[in-house]
């Protein structure tokens, strides 16, 4: 990703390798969150939760869609969003840790959706304002939509820390086993500070602040303790993720991987 | 409606006659139902079994769809397979809800299902082995299911009826991506045209049995019948099934396992051959193959599930108590 960075500094048409990773990491990010929500179609605890779970799926695999599509523009390889999201390895997949994990318990589930969509909105919201109206056409769409996920998860997150002595147990389990993969969601390099210097997209560290004084408002609403300071985990923006993503990645891709050229 | 008479009240036996018989040729005359009028104790019961056991049939049917969301081929099909396995939960929940206006609860109904004392359409019983299956379901089993339900939706029971044109509705957007998923098989490679006969072959026959047994093996038509409930017999809805089926799977170029399929004639109908019952009542009594695993992941859903509505139970009660204290 740094010499990709440092190819893309100077001339307006060195931009594109930046668009191109930055549209990855957030295509990526949707896509991959998605493909975990959909896993718990059918399996939710109740009809209503599984059709939440479903909607807020399909939102980011929309998303998904539309950065990918973007990326591969961006690239000018010809690639599309499926040749991006079936026939790349976990090397070159640019999604935060914190959205591979898997789901868990629906306190995990929840805990880890709080975390991202606090995040993606307040991004989105500040994306908005890109020079570069595609993103910023995206990011009108995606605004909304993770506004209601936000509003979603934080509810539901207030409901399992403020509910039974069980439910409390297991989100404070959640958000303690989920803090250390936060941290990877705010950090900025090369890319971003090139985009966002040319105001493409929002400066990721300054809305760091935005995002711990929500969650801490709706942990306290749910009456959890906020994680102790802790060294973070960081590594899926390079693509060195852990070991759950190949396994995802392998379940993910394996039609076209099987029949290679295939159309469906 | 008003000068019905409502539930609630107990007759004597005269007085039942008299209520029967006004019920009777109300809906003899394509009168609709609704939840407060009086009604016979079997049109209840018959009506809580049967809009149950088609609830069931969409929630259970969530599961050999769903076992492919994360393996489809595309992110478009992807997401399309999604919504639809989403849709499926949805007419779960308005065909639970016409239910309890029955007055039976959704906890008794699901209990049932996972205990095993209520059924559920057998072909999900059958496994998705490959995403040529995908395809077959959303073509046969849904083309099947609509031929079902655009019947039912002359129900003389109102919410059922009324459930069924909502259904129906979404049914023909499924039924379509379904063809679609084959259209694309069938137009692919060697090994992708195989995989669609071979999903044509396997549910072929579990689709035609879809209908139930034929009309003189069949124990409740009859009576479902003369309350209006069902328009057409068994018999009836499986032809005109196979009648608008058979020209789509020459287009598609699949071959229908059946060699005495032939047109006739003198009918202005298909025929077929002869249908193995034996495998139908078999799988009915719980010998398919994933009977268990599907009322397994619904035991799990259930069970692993409690602890989140106990919580959400558990947080309202003390808003409720937060506001009697602030309200004193």
């Amino acid at each position: 990703m740094s010499r990709s960075a440092a190819r893309c500094t100077g001339t307006k048409a060195a931009g594109a390798p930046a668009l191109f990773q930055y549209c990855l990491r957030l295509g990526d990010n949707a896509l991959v969150l998605g493909h975990r929500l959909s896993e718990w179609s059918s399996r939710a605890p109740t009809l209503e939760i599984d059709i939440a779970l479903s909607n807020l799926a399909l939102d980011l695999i929309g998303q998904a869609r539309m950065l990918l599509s973007y990326a591969g523009e961006a690239e000018g390889a010809g690639r599309d969003e499926d040749a991006l999201a079936y026939h790349r390895d976990v090397l070159d997949f640019r999604n935060v840790l914190l959205v591979e994990q898997p789901n868990g318990d629906f306190a995990h589930t929840i805990a880890r959706h709080v975390f991202y969509a606090v995040c993606a909105r307040a991004m989105y919201e500040a994306l908005c304002q890109s020079r570069d109206t595609t993103l910023a056409a995206i990011a009108a769409k995606a605004v909304k939509e993770m506004t209601y996920h936000e509003r979603y998860a934080g509810e539901w997150l207030v409901r399992l820390g403020d509910g039974t002595r069980e439910s409390r147990t297991r989100a404070q389990a959640a958000i303690d086993r989920l803090w250390p993969l936060t941290g990877e969601l705010f950090e900025t390099d090369q890319v971003e500070n090139e985009l966002s210097a040319r105001g493409i997209v929002p400066d990721m560290s300054g809305l760091q602040p935005l995002w711990r004084a929500r969650i801490e408002e709706i942990l306290a609403r749910a009456t959890l303790a906020r994680p102790e300071e802790c060294p973070m985990l960081s590594g899926g923006r390079s693509g060195h993720h852990g070991e759950h993503l190949g396994h995802l990645l392998a379940e993910l891709q394996y039609l076209p991987r099987a029949y290679p050229g295939a159309v469906w | 409606m008003s000068e019905k008479p409502v539930a609630g009240t107990v007759p004597d036996e005269k007085e039942a006659a008299a209520l029967e018989a006004a019920f009777d040729a109300h809906v003899a005359a394509n009168g609709k139902v609704e939840p407060r009028d009086w009604m016979p104790e079997a049109y209840r019961k018959t009506l809580i079994r049967q809009i149950s056991q088609h609830a069931h049939s969409e929630v259970i049917g969530m599961q050999p769809e769903g076992n492919w969301i994360t393996r489809a081929p595309s992110l478009r099909r992807k997401a399309v397979l999604l919504a639809k396995v989403q849709d499926e939960a949805g007419h779960g929940l308005y065909l639970y809800a016409a239910a309890e206006t029955l007055g039976v609860s959704r906890d008794e109904m699901e209990d049932a299902l996972i205990e095993g004392r209520a059924k559920y359409s057998s072909i999900f019983n059958y496994p998705t082995l490959t995403w040529a299956d995908i395809g077959a379901i959303g073509w046969l089993v849904d083309s099947a299911a609509i031929v079902n339900q655009l019947a039912l939706c002359r129900c003389s029971y109102g919410p059922y009826a009324r459930a069924m044109i909502r259904i129906c509705k979404e049914e023909s957007f499924h039924q379509r991506q379904g063809f679609e998923i084959m259209m694309a098989l069938c137009n692919g490679s060697g090994e992708q045209k195989r995989m669609a006969q071979d999903a044509m072959d396997r549910w072929w026959w579990p689709v035609v049995m879809m209908f139930g047994p034929p009309d003189a093996n069949s124990p409740n038509s009859a009576q479902s019948m003369k309350w209006r409930i069902k328009h057409k017999s068994n018999d009836e809805l499986r032809q005109a099934f196979i009648d608008q089926t058979v020209p789509q799977a020459e287009k598609l170029g699949l071959a229908i396992p059946d060699p005495d399929l032939k047109w006739n004639e003198a009918r202005g109908h298909y025929d077929i051959g002869e249908i193995d019952w034996e495998e139908f009542f078999n799988v009915v009594r719980g010998n398919g193959q994933c009977n268990e695993q599907r009322i397994e992941r619904r035991r799990a859903a259930r069970d692993e599930g409690l602890w989140v509505c106990d919580a959400a139970l558990a947080y309202g009660e003390k808003q409720r108590a937060r506001k009697r204290r602030e309200a004193a």
